[in-house]
């Protein structure tokens, strides 16, 4: 007999195999069709818009567009000496245009970016070239400032001539390529951007750890306290968890004030003299602390979620076959808390990295991070692009860790409250 | 927990080390909320415990950091207040309604690409805000919704759907689905189903991740500050102005009332969450 024959059939005659496959296709339209709301509406409201960032941190089509004409002449330039007078010509009409669109400050600003020294020149022009004559632009041009004679300058426009860039990116790590195309380091001095991604690793890394040593002891407790017990306490964790940020950054203001009440306990007991209290906010500590205490309940709940599941006779079994308490604990313990310490500690150090509210407001200048950079790029040079940029470096640090937390966790154990 | 008889003097010494050091992070944890309870009853404007109010003497106690929080002609609190719950209830509807319906879908064991959905949805909680506020900033400003409530209440939608997502689908991974077959062969439609069978089983988780999906919004201050204009100010970002320039005492009254806000919300998710345990049967 041919298997064909053996083929179960419905009651409509189809075969059984057909009809499940079109019930599951069905089934799978139906779920999909109860996701696609809010997957639609994240991808349009988020999804695009860190695309959108993406975009404009390497869009540099602003100045390409507004000097047309000098670019197309420019083609031939070979960057060795000044360019030639149709370099200079098509400069001339092409700065004319943006003139009477009123345009021409932003070019300022943007070639600005590229090379210090071109705001004023370009004021400069702006004024005398209403008075310019007709032909030999490349002398009246040179003439109205010798920065405009200089073939650093042009070559400065050249080098904005495509019209996406990276340069933004290497901005973010203190990096430039000079005028050989060849990528190399800022002076010394200059370099705060590193110092900035290394502090904001720094205090993320410490933090994890501060709340890892804290956090461990008391989950152990709510573990293995009984149910009255540990209710009750759970409270002082949950109650700062659902207490507003700025509340608690508030208090650890008030707290670590010179005048404050841990100065005075200091004082009080003979730490430090009255007239020599310590500084403990605007700066590093200040982060540390607040920081700590604000995300260790983000560390207690899944390590105390998977303390909780581990039965206490394992360890009451490891003394039993004569481990003291604290060989028990290391043998049998220890490593059962894994999952829980992992996702404890990614959970915290992605928190960490991008938070921005509290080392603003406690932080000072020593205890600020990327985060803050970011905003005050956003708020107060408004070179978005920049900030993009630098949005999107720490953002695809924070997605590694991401994929690394769905890997050994999995998003959908989240345990929140 | 008490200790066994038989347990040796350093055991017990390690013990009571343990112990203490507990308690020492548990007063670090909570401790900081009680200073600003006391202190927003201060009669000076100084934030410090005046010598009054270690004296304990009711003259250096008052309400005037009440009175100007709520009667004070400069204080914007009153429209910030308005704001900040305007925002928060429309950011909490649309959030559980678009959370719940997705968290239906992700729990079905049809759905297909569930990994990769999941990770794109979650990823608002996931995601540094500053780089959500950026994100968001320019997508409100093209579509023209910069500085209008609409547009903050669609940032916080974003915010908000992972929490409800999270939560709604962690009770229905304990959800029984033969009771919704056994509805369908009983003749109803998915929908009367939906209403009568599984929300009022799921609607704990529902309401837990509705409260987080407010507090997100209420709480929220990063996006808010690229969005917000002079009109749409709500209290975090009164908080933090008002800590930049000047820490005030009205703050610590504002604090305070946020304090027994968040202590509400705090009662109110722990009862579900017990109810929610006790329906799908986790019996501790």
């Amino acid at each position: 007999m041919s298997s064909e024959n053996k083929q179960i059939l419905t009651t409509d005659g189809i075969p059984l195999e057909v009809s499940l496959k079109k019930a599951e296709k069905k089934n799978k339209i139906k779920a999909f069709l109860l996701v696609a709301p809010l997957l639609l509406f994240i991808i349009i409201t988020y999804v695009f818009p860190i695309g959108d960032m993406l975009m404009r941190s390497v869009d540099d089509k602003m100045v390409t567009e507004m000097l047309p004409k000098t670019y197309k002449s420019m083609e031939t330039w070979d960057g060795q000496e000044l360019p030639p007078e149709e370099v200079f010509e098509a400069f001339y009409f092409d700065f004319q245009k943006l003139i009477e669109e009123e345009r021409e400050g932003k070019l300022s600003t943007q070639l600005n970016y590229t090379k210090n020294g071109f705001k004023s020149i370009i004021k400069k022009l702006r004024r005398k070239s209403k008075s310019f004559e007709e032909g030999n632009y490349k002398e009246q041009i040179m003439a109205v400032h010798k920065r405009w004679a200089d073939v650093e300058y042009w070559r400065a426009i050249k080098r904005r001539a495509p019209a996406y860039t990276y340069q933004k990116y290497l901005k973010g790590m203190d990096m430039y390529e000079n005028e050989k195309g060849k990528i190399v380091n800022v002076a010394e001095d200059r370099r705060v951007h590193r110092i900035l991604w290394l502090r904001t690793l720094e205090i993320a890394f410490f933090v994890t750890v501060f709340c890892f040593l804290m956090a461990y002891p008391i989950a152990h407790l709510l573990a293995t306290l009984p149910m009255k017990y540990s209710n009750l306490l759970m409270i002082c964790v949950l109650l700062p968890f659902w207490t507003s940020l700025l509340v608690r950054t508030a208090s650890w203001m008030i707290l670590l004030q010179q005048q404050g009440i841990v100065n005075d306990f200091f004082v009080m007991i003979g730490l430090v003299s009255d007239d020599n209290r310590i500084e403990m906010m605007f700066n590093k500590t200040g982060s540390y602390v607040a920081m700590t205490q604000i995300l260790l309940p983000f560390m207690v709940l899944p390590l105390y979620s998977v303390m909780k599941t581990i039965s206490p006779s394992l360890m009451r079994a490891g003394k039993s076959l004569g481990g003291t308490p604290f060989i028990a604990f290391w043998k049998v313990y220890f490593p059962l808390t894994i999952p829980g310490i992992g996702a404890g500690c990614l959970l915290v150090f992605i928190l960490a990295i991008g938070y921005y509210i509290t080392p603003a407001l406690v932080g000072g200048a020593s205890g600020t991070l990327i985060s803050n950079q970011i905003a005050f790029h956003m708020k107060s040079t408004l070179d978005w692009s920049f900030a993009s940029a630098m949005g999107l470096m720490l953002l695809s640090g924070v997605l590694v860790i991401y994929w690394l937390y769905n890997k050994l966790v999995g998003i959908d154990n989240i345990k929140l409250g | 927990m008490a200790l066994p008889k038989y347990t040796e003097t350093h055991y017990r010494i390690w013990h009571y080390i343990y112990l203490t050091i507990c308690a020492a992070v548990f007063f670090f944890l909570i401790a900081p909320l009680f200073v600003i309870f006391p202190l927003s009853f201060n009669a000076e404007e100084f934030l410090v415990f005046s010598d009054g109010m270690k004296r304990l003497d009711p003259d250096a106690f008052s309400l005037r950091w009440y009175q100007d929080m709520i009667y004070g002609t400069k204080n914007p609190w009153g429209l910030a207040a308005k704001n900040s719950f305007i925002i928060a209830i429309f950011a909490t509807i649309g959030s559980v309604l678009l959370g719940t319906v997705a968290a239906l879908g992700l729990s079905s064991r049809h759905m297909p690409y569930k990994g990769l959905i999941m990770a794109v949805l979650i990823s608002p909680m996931i995601v540094p805000l500053i780089i959500s506020g950026v994100a968001i900033f320019f997508f409100m400003a093209k579509a023209g919704l910069a500085a209008t409530h609409t547009g903050i209440v669609l940032a916080h939608i974003v915010l908000g759907t992972p929490f409800v997502v999270i939560t709604v689908t962690a009770t229905l991974s304990g959800f029984d689905h033969s009771v919704t077959r056994a509805a369908a062969s009983l003749g109803s439609n998915p929908v009367n189903t939906f209403m009568k069978i599984t929300l009022p089983l799921i609607l704990p988780g529902v309401i837990s991740g509705g409260l987080f999906a407010f507090v997100t919004s209420f709480d929220e201050v990063v996006v808010v500050l690229f969005l917000a204009g002079l009109e749409n100010t709500t209290i975090p970002i009164q908080m933090w102005t008002g800590l930049r320039e000047q820490l005030s005492p009205t703050i610590l009254a504002v604090a305070t009332c946020l304090i027994v806000l968040s202590t509400l919300i705090l009662v109110t998710a722990e009862l579900l969450r017990r109810r929610s345990e006790r329906l799908r049967g986790i019996n501790q």
